[in-house]
C-alpha cells in the first residue's frame, strides 16, 4: 500500500517535471524541471531495492552532471528560445507519432510480462558492497575501458572549450 | 505491491517525452537536456529489469550508462561553448555549418 502511494507519487512528479521541461521557454527553468525528474527518479530506484544506483543518480547526475549543465547555461547566458514556425503537417503526424512511439515501446516491454511480479518495499538488492564485487570481478575490463573513457572525455572538453577563437 | 509493468510504463512516457523535446525544442542546451531524460528514462527500465530478474547486472548497466552521459554530457557542453564561441546563437536553426 505505502508501495503503490510512493510510485505513484514520484512516478506523477517525474511526469509532471519533464511536461515541465518541454513546456518552459527558458533553458534555466529546463534544467531545474530536470533535476526534479532525476531526484523523483532516485526515489523510484530506491523503491526497486537499488540503494547505490538512486544515491550515484542524485551524487552524479542531479548533482555534477546538472551543475555543469546550469553552469554552461549560466555562462553563455542563455535567454529564452525564439519561436520558430512549424509545418502543420508536423503537427498532425508529429503527437499521433510520439503516441505510438510510446505505445511501441510499451507494448515491447511488457508483451512477455506477466505482471506476477510484484515490487515489495524494503527489500535492497543492489549494496554498494554487492555491486562493487561485481563491477571488479565480472566486469573489471568494461570499468576499466570506461576510466579511458572518461580521460579522453575530459581532454577533449579541454581541448573543444579551451581553444581560442 | 506495484507490478514491474507499471514502471516499464513510467519509462517508457519518459523515453517519449525525452523523444518530443528532442525534436520540438529549439535551445541546444535544452535538447541536451532531452537526450539526458531519455538516458535517465532507459536507466529506469534496467532497474525495474534488474528487480525483474534478481540480477545485479542491469544496475552495473545503469553505473555504466550514466558514466557514459557524464563524458557524453562534458564533450557536449564544450562543443556547445564551441559553437556560441563563432555563432553567438544557441537556435539550432542558426547552427546548419558543420565548419566551426
Amino acid at each position: 500500500m505505502l508501495h503503490t502511494v510512493l510510485f505513484i507519487v514520484f512516478a506523477v512528479i517525474a511526469v509532471a517535471a519533464a511536461v515541465n521541461l518541454l513546456a518552459q521557454r527558458h533553458p534555466i527553468n529546463s534544467a531545474l524541471s530536470l533535476i526534479v525528474v532525476m531526484a523523483a527518479l532516485s526515489v523510484l530506484y530506491l523503491l526497486l531495492g537499488a540503494e547505490f544506483v538512486a544515491a550515484v543518480q542524485v551524487i552524479i547526475y542531479a548533482g555534477a552532471v546538472m551543475v555543469l549543465f546550469v553552469f554552461v547555461i549560466m555562462l553563455l547566458n542563455a535567454g529564452e528560445e525564439e519561436r520558430t514556425p512549424g509545418s502543420r503537417v508536423a503537427k498532425i503526424i508529429g503527437y499521433p507519432g510520439v503516441a505510438a512511439l510510446a505505445a511501441l515501446i510499451v507494448w515491447t516491454l511488457v508483451r512477455h510480462n506477466t505482471g506476477a511480479l510484484k515490487v515489495g518495499l524494503g527489500r535492497f538488492l543492489g549494496s554498494p558492497s554487492a555491486i562493487g564485487h561485481l563491477l571488479f570481478k565480472d566486469f573489471l575490463l568494461p570499468f576499466e575501458v570506461t576510466s579511458v573513457l572518461i580521460l579522453i572525455a575530459i581532454m577533449g572538453a579541454v581541448v573543444l572549450a579551451g581553444r581560442e577563437g | 505491491m506495484v507490478p514491474i509493468s507499471w514502471y516499464l510504463v513510467l519509462s517508457a512516457m519518459l523515453f517519449a517525452l525525452g523523444v518530443v523535446g528532442f525534436l520540438v525544442k529549439r535551445n541546444l542546451i535544452t535538447i541536451f537536456m532531452s537526450i539526458e531524460l531519455m538516458l535517465n528514462a532507459v536507466n529506469l527500465a534496467f532497474v525495474a529489469f534488474a528487480w525483474q530478474w534478481k540480477q545485479l547486472n542491469g544496475q552495473v548497466f545503469v553505473f555504466f550508462v550514466m558514466v557514459v552521459a557524464a563524458a557524453e554530457a562534458a564533450v557536449g557542453l564544450a562543443i556547445i561553448i564551441a559553437v556560441f564561441r563563432t555563432r553567438e546563437t544557441l537556435n539550432v536553426d542558426r547552427v546548419n555549418l558543420l565548419k566551426l
